[in-house]
């Protein structure tokens, strides 16, 4: 295996590069995912049938909440790169940490807003706009989730070996992962909240 | 017992229970042969466990060729049933069945697999290098597409088939209208099967734009490779759209949504859009390797590199960009406005013109070549013509106004068929035939290829051709039986005797893999068909490491300028290779997922959550996991060179 100093530890063999540029693909085939949710969403934003539209339902305060909750983490996950590129374990950890422990609330609070939709009359079942609804915010909220244990395998890992050839990369690419997911929430908030509470 | 009732088939019939049976006994016979052979061992550590790219090429186009047979039957159970008016070999109901399954074997487990098994073995060595970028994964995508295809294959025998046609087309495809799992069956098979097509999208554009040879230059890749790039491209761009629209339809089948219904709020046209925007760029994901293998195959025995190499290129590119603005054209008569399908129309016949110059280019490739006959080169000769024809019907079908008189009918099937046998399958037998000494270092026989050739060509004339003048005649696709009054019996029965020439054709090529596997010379040399480009620098059959040095390379026929222009292909010694480590992991995980796609199919959450937390489990492993690969030594490099006589055995 060939390191090339002169790159980023992540970016310095191979396959690590080959590693990245496959991730970045992927993130390619995720926006036609979402892309294809927000189409649908669009399509299907007005077929409410009996049930509550989303004026009635969407509420600022939590969806506010949530979206400096990423924010935040999106920034953290930067911070914990940085660190990271130059070589400081502890603040790397930490700032991982924080990400893992935001994008934890985030999950809690998205959790709260569901349970409030299901008392107001807004379930999977109730009209086509609900379903939509859920399954795209459902979807964000999934890859947030999985992004919670890939981050904590990615945390242990770190914390056991260190900074390697593996450890940079893995913890590289989460970080890209976890800014799109960032993106995708900044669409969800402009294109469905703020646009269905209008 | 109430649990075991939900596996029942709905519509029995003695076929059914007989295919039942057959079943049962493949398996006791396969399990009792590799008992009695001792195989297992040899099965799980070479087969099952590999990360060789051109062993999971081999598996793909074994499982092809396994459901190009399963797809067959039904195709002549179908032109059995329609060639004689009133027949009653078939009911409606298991008719819907039978032509169902058979889109769906016959597009994403037959010609998907088949084109991904020749992509596997030939992009690699056509690039120079040592396996795909990332092994692993490759072998993941493999036991996914394996996983999808035995959950489909298994529905007829528990639970009943899926009913709605391979399109699927909501309502129908809703619990109100097809009340049995079938659907369910369709949903979860596709879902597991395109996760790996998707992860081979990223595997393949990775490994050619970060892996290929030094001095070749994007446009100095040999043809095939070019249009695998951009196959993968658009795979990677169209499949999650068919993710989701298959999520959606999970929800409304299983969970009660009303995505796709009529009522609260619901848009059955919704399953349309998504599933044609995903499944006409599916079309050009199927048809563009196979103009990849006609523009290596045509160069060959024509003697000459191939003719507008750039012009190729940008047709290609410019054919995936116009894949996915032309998706409305599969149902101008569903209610869109004149605008709509005027825009449409025009995206659709725009589409021609890339795919004419590339049939120009071949024609001018041939010109004044020196032609060999071999069975690869026929089948790309029959394929220009055959394929013209179908192009051409296309662009009629592409006129909306027209199309109110085809939509639906037997014209159109006659025209897609007309474009995917003589471009996919032709592609893929000839494709097999030319690339067979570098997979097993022995040649097929060509006598008994040229049969096959000629059987599947006349059988193809026969079975599609009289469909389009029943369809001009108003005879509806998907329709089990027609009265003897309509005048459609006699070309159907012409149909079904073209059916049973196709059939013959590729027991002949089965059976020339087995006439050739016991009487064909072993040492076909390096060289067998006079090759141009750089996999046929490796021995025949290629040892594991593909490349004892890495080659280098100035254009896209390097081997041609290593035999004709002293070119030095492999101007470094022998050093030791670094390769992947094999791993069980992949065929673990796709059984987790079975269970996943089953358990779900029948709505037993034990079973799904039991199978989730297996995936999980899996996916946790391969994070922690060290996995630093191995190295061949130089000893054994220069021996195995010596033994192949590999082009590199004088360093």
């Amino acid at each position: 295996m060939k390191i090339d100093h002169s790159q980023p530890l992540e970016y310095s063999t191979q396959q690590n590069q080959m590693n990245i540029l496959g991730f970045w693909i992927f993130l390619g085939a995720e926006i036609m995912l979402f892309g294809t949710l927000f189409a649908s969403y669009f399509t299907l934003n007005n077929g409410v049938g009996s049930g509550p539209s989303g004026s009635e339902v969407f509420e600022i305060t939590p969806v506010l909440l949530e979206t400096i909750i990423l924010l935040t983490s999106s920034f953290t996950i930067g911070l914990a790169t940085h660190a990271m590129r130059i070589n400081n374990k502890k603040a790397t950890l930490a700032f991982l940490a924080i990400t893992l422990l935001l994008g934890l609330s985030f999950l809690g609070v998205e959790v709260y807003e569901f349970i409030n939709y299901y008392h107001e009359g807004l379930t999977l079942q109730t009209s086509a706009f609900s379903a939509m609804l859920l399954l795209t915010l459902g979807t964000h909220g999934a890859h947030v989730t999985f992004g919670l244990f890939w981050g904590l395998f990615i945390f242990l890992q770190i914390k056991k070996q260190g900074f390697t050839v593996g450890t940079t990369n893995k913890s590289f690419i989460f970080s890209l992962y976890w800014h799109f997911l960032d993106v995708v929430w900044i669409f969800i908030f402009s294109f469905i909240y703020l646009k269905g509470m209008m | 017992m109430e649990f075991f009732e939900r596996f029942a088939i709905p519509n029995a019939s003695p076929l059914i229970y007989a295919s039942m049976v057959a079943i049962g006994l493949t398996v006791v016979a396969i399990v009792i042969g590799l008992t009695y052979f001792k195989k297992w061992g040899y099965l799980w550590k070479e087969w099952l466990t590999t990360v060789d790219h051109k062993r999971i090429g081999i598996m793909y186009i074994i499982s092809a060729l396994l459901m190009l047979f399963r797809g067959g039957v039904d195709a002549v159970m179908m032109r059995l049933q329609t060639a004689v008016p009133d027949n009653s070999f078939l009911d409606a109901q298991h008719y819907n069945e039978v032509f169902t399954t058979h889109g769906v074997v016959m597009i994403m487990f037959m010609a998907m697999a088949f084109i991904i098994g020749m992509m596997n073995f030939v992009v690699p060595l056509q690039i120079g290098a040592r396996d795909v970028a990332f092994p692993r994964l490759n072998a993941i995508s493999f036991w996914l597409y394996f996983t999808g295809a035995m959950l489909f294959n298994i529905s007829f025998v528990i639970g009943g088939s899926p009913d709605a046609g391979w399109t699927n087309y909501f309502p129908l495809a809703g619990t109100d209208f097809s009340e049995t799992v079938g659907i369910n069956y369709y949903m979860w098979a596709l879902q597991i099967s395109g996760i790996g097509t998707l992860m081979t999208g990223i595997n393949f554009i990775v490994t050619i734009i970060k892996m290929r040879a030094p001095g070749m230059k994007l446009m100095k890749m040999p043809m095939f490779t070019w249009a695998s790039l951009i196959t993968n491209a658009i795979i990677v761009f169209a499949f999650p759209v068919l993710t989701i629209a298959l999520l959606m339809g999970t929800f409304d089948r299983q969970f009660g949504t009303h995505f796709f219904a009529s009522t609260n709020g619901g848009m059955d046209m919704l399953w349309a859009n998504l599933f044609w925007v995903w499944g006409h760029p599916e079309v050009y994901i199927l048809i563009l390797p196979a103009f990849g293998v006609y523009s290596e195959v045509i160069s060959t025995f024509s003697g000459r590199n191939l003719y507008g190499y750039k012009s190729m290129v940008a047709s290609m590119v410019l054919i995936s960009f116009m894949s996915f603005l032309v998706w409305v054209h599969h149902f101008f008569t569903m209610g869109h406005g004149a605008l709509v399908n005027g825009i449409f129309s025009i995206t659709t016949m725009a589409i021609a013109v890339p795919t004419g110059i590339k049939i120009f280019n071949w024609l001018l490739t041939m010109w004044k070549g020196k032609i060999r006959f071999t069975v690869p080169m026929l089948y790309s000769v029959g394929f220009i013509p055959l394929f013209t024809i179908g192009g051409v019907t296309g662009v009629m079908l592409a006129i909306a106004s027209a199309d109110y008189q085809y939509h639906n009918t037997m014209f159109l099937v006659a025209h897609f068929h007309n474009v995917i046998i003589p471009g996919v399958v032709f592609a893929m037998l000839a494709g097999l035939t030319y690339w067979w000494p570098k997979m097993f270092g022995f040649m097929l026989n060509e006598r008994i290829g040229k049969w096959g050739f000629w059987f599947l060509s006349i059988g193809f004339c026969l079975a599609f051709f009289p469909m389009y003048i029943t369809g001009l005649d108003g005879q509806a696709r998907r329709m089990y039986t027609y009265s003897a009054e309509t005048g459609f019996g006699p070309l159907n029965m012409v149909s079904f005797i073209g059916a049973g020439l196709m059939a013959i054709a590729f027991i002949l090529i089965v059976y020339n893999v087995y006439y050739s596997f016991r009487h064909s010379p072993r040492n076909v040399g390096q060289d067998p068909w006079n090759a141009r480009s750089l996999e046929w620098a490796t021995p025949n059959p290629v040892p594991h490491y593909n490349f004892a040095v890495d080659p280098v390379v100035n254009s896209s026929e390097a081997f041609w300028d290593a035999k004709k222009n002293g070119h030095v292909l492999f101007p470094e010694k022998i050093k030791k290779i670094h390769m992947p480590n094999n791993s069980g992991l992949p065929i673990i995980l796709a059984g987790f997922f079975f269970i996943f796609g089953f358990s779900f199919v029948f709505s037993i959450w034990v079973g799904v959550i039991i199978a989730a937390l297996g995936i999980i489990g899996c996916l946790a492993y391969r994070s922690f996991e060290k996995d630093p690969g191995h190295y061949i030594s130089r000893e054994e490099i220069l021996e195995t060179e010596k033994k192949l006589g590999g082009a590199s055995n004088e360093n």
